[in-house]
């Protein structure tokens, strides 16, 4: 019986990958072919999606990108012995892309069956929560500390500092919400946790509810994820009937329980408050702060509210030990970072590293370059509301430090590539035309300040007064930065200003003197 | 002692008319969720997959059995892009509009697929077989540019591809 792996990860599904599973199937009978078909999870190597990989004594090999009609052909070719054809990539593990990487959060990706236990457990899985029930929840928590971890969602604020907050509230009840509203353009990392290996999440969300005495949890994903939430719910059962989640967690005395909840089309619901809102059944308002929500959260309690990817972080972790994790990474940045490679690049895909790679290694070595084959322009890095960098910029290392001192960010690890055909007038109005469909309309500054830039920034390109327009557009977009209630009106102004400043050509301004380029 | 002088009470005005709907299914999603704290969401959702939308009519509904105003349900209802107040085309195509997908192309996507169906985004098309509608972002950006028809996922798309596809679903 030969073991083929095909993905059930969204991006391959939306190339066909359950076509090209079936047609597997289909031939495997009319050849009389024993294989079982195996629906996988992504290695996060998207460009040759749909990978099918075959499981031999050398390893697996791949071969993709598959369509259905290939698949004729890869059993002619004799592909369930690893034999040659077009479309093969050789062992997996052996591809540069995957290899150079330093996979601990997404070490399972591709591995395993998103959905099996015995899977799970096999590749290292709830060892994390098993080490965590044997300790006392003040020492998980400082083993959190310890590592260095810090949020995934964009914040980056250490996790463990929240843990310990929250640990430390007397209140009848407690919550972990974990965001998995993944609204940033150019990134898929929490999606492919939650559709590749839902379990960890669930380990994760169950040790932080361990350590700071929450008894309950809930998953807020967006609608956009429609395969996320199924396979939430069927990991959540899974876990459930084998006893790793509900009351009396394998007899540890320790309960814990969790639902999914599904946004419905608010970027704003990113925002942890507007989260928290959501799930108690109203609008996305971003709430004041304080009280911080590690203070009075969710139903007013305490809540641990954190990113999937910083929670999939944390059991291996608890596994491994704080001191393991921390050797990865440099300064304030410990630790590895899953950045989400995407827009105009040829080999887009997910890259765990340590912090400390350049956006050259990223988007040269393991990008690969334009998609189109045209020369690079631009790169948006952290999100719609990160800053556009030109390509004077590339050999910026991708840390929290590094990136702020050039007013960008890391946000949520996902760099979009433009090639030159990139306008980057009409991005920057992008930028303020999604603020304003976005915004939750609880401050003025982002409310109408979004609409009073596009209209600035229409006006200087109609040549209307320009260096009155763009002085006033730089003072609004100051206003944003400094009065805006959360992170939706104080960083749109960032894309603004980083494409005036790398790119007013386009803006029809004149060129930046070297003095405005440095910030 | 003068008697005292109340106001005229203020005459209501009519209670508007909105278009039937079915009560009973309503009635059961809001028993399926009454023991759950912040239900409201949930709740919208199953009433969009039973009927379609959300109708207008029902936020009384709704509003009575959560012990809400009409008012505060109606607010949750416009605020989330996703729920409907009429029923859609038969079909739905979103197309993302985000920055990865308009780094492949998705103004001009967009621009072909608003020419080929003769709607712009938010439309319907005149036949109401296909309703036409921005999405931003459905973490295919790998795959770029990602659009939805019906509720699944496309990468990698192109005119043809789309055309290809509302042709076999059967748009017109």
């Amino acid at each position: 019986m030969v073991k083929v792996c095909v993905p059930r990860d969204s991006s391959a599904l939306s190339l066909g990958a359950d076509e090209v599973a079936a047609a597997i199937a289909v031939e495997a009978v009319r050849r009389g072919a024993a294989v079982r078909v195996v629906r996988t999870s992504s290695r996060g190597l998207f460009w040759l999606e749909p990978l099918v990989e075959v499981e031999t004594p050398a390893g697996r090999i791949g071969f993709g990108p598959v369509d259905a009609a290939d698949v004729p052909g890869l059993f002619a070719a004799g592909f369930l012995g690893g034999g040659e054809h077009a479309l093969g990539v050789g062992p997996v593990a052996e591809i540069p892309f995957l290899k150079r990487q330093e996979r601990l959060t997404f070490a399972r990706a591709g591995v395993t069956e998103p959905t099996s236990l015995v899977d799970y457990e096999a590749h290292g899985g709830l060892r994390g929560l098993r080490r965590a029930l044997s300790m006392a929840p003040a020492a998980v928590v400082e083993e959190v500390v310890a590592s260095g971890l810090r949020g995934r969602g964009g914040a980056a604020f250490p996790t463990g500092i929240k843990w310990r907050t929250v640990a430390a509230a007397e209140a009848p009840r407690k919550y972990v919400a974990v965001n998995a509203d993944e609204g940033d353009s150019g990134t898929y990392s929490d999606r492919m946790v939650m559709e590749g290996d839902p379990f960890v999440l669930l380990e994760g969300m169950a040790i932080a509810g361990y350590a700071t005495g929450a008894s309950h949890g809930y998953v807020y994903v967006r609608s956009e994820y429609p395969h996320a939430i199924a396979a939430l719910e069927e990991a959540l059962a899974v876990l459930r009937a084998a006893g790793w989640y509900g009351a009396d967690i394998q007899g540890s005395g320790f309960g814990f329980d969790a639902e999914v909840r599904v946004g419905a089309g608010a970027y704003i619901c990113g925002e942890e408050t507007a989260m928290l809102e959501s799930i108690e059944g109203r609008r996305g308002m971003v709430r004041f702060k304080p009280p911080l929500p590690a203070i009075k959260g969710l139903f007013g309690m305490p809540t641990v509210v954190n990113n999937v990817v910083s929670l999939a972080s944390v059991p291996v972790i608890l596994d491994r030990g704080a001191r393991f994790y921390a050797d990865f990474g440099l300064g304030s940045s410990r630790g590895t970072l899953p950045i989400q490679l995407a827009g105009n690049v040829r080999r887009a895909g997910l890259v765990e590293k340590a912090f400390g790679v350049t956006l050259r290694e990223l988007v040269e070595e393991y990008g690969g370059g334009t998609r189109s084959g045209r020369p690079l322009r631009a790169l948006q890095v952290g999100g719609p509301l990160g800053a556009y960098f030109d390509s004077s910029l590339l050999d910026l290392p991708l840390d929290y430090e590094a990136l702020a001192r050039h007013r960008g960010m890391v946000g949520h690890g996902g760099i979009v590539v433009f090639d030159d055909t990139v306008d980057m007038a009409a991005q920057a109005r992008y930028a303020m035309e999604f603020c304003a469909v976005e915004s939750c309309g609880k401050c003025t500054p982002c409310r109408i300040g979004s609409t009073r830039a596009q209209e600035l920034i229409d006006r200087i390109l109609r040549g209307e007064d320009a260096p009155a327009n763009h002085a006033q557009l730089l003072k609004l977009c100051d206003v944003m930065e400094s009065a805006s209630l959360c992170a939706l009106g104080g960083m749109a102004p960032w894309p603004v200003l980083s494409a005036l400043r790398y790119f007013p050509g386009d803006f029809g301004l004149p060129p930046a003197t070297e003095a405005a380029r440095v910030v | 002692m003068k008697e005292a002088v109340l106001p005229k009470p203020l005459r209501r005005p009519e209670a508007p008319q909105y278009p039937a709907y079915d009560t009973a299914q309503v009635a059961a999603v809001l028993a399926r969720w009454a023991d759950t704290s912040g239900n409201l969401l949930p709740i919208l959702h199953d009433i969009q997959r039973a009927l379609g939308h959300v109708p207008p009519g029902a936020v009384g509904q709704i509003a009575r059995a959560l012990n809400r105003s009409r008012a505060e349900v109606h607010g949750v209802i416009t605020f989330y892009h996703d729920f409907r107040q009429a029923p859609a085309g038969r079909h739905v195509l979103k197309l993302c509009q985000a920055e990865s997908c308009q780094a492949m192309g998705s103004r001009q996507l967009t621009a072909e697929v608003e020419a080929l169906l003769g709607c712009r985004l938010g439309e319907t098309t005149a036949d109401g077989a296909v309703t036409l509608e921005p999405v931003y972002c459905l973490g295919n950006c790998a795959c770029s540019p990602a659009a939805m028809l019906d509720g699944r996922v496309l990468g990698r798309v192109t005119r043809a591809k789309l055309e290809r596809l509302l042709d076999a679903v059967g748009r017109g």
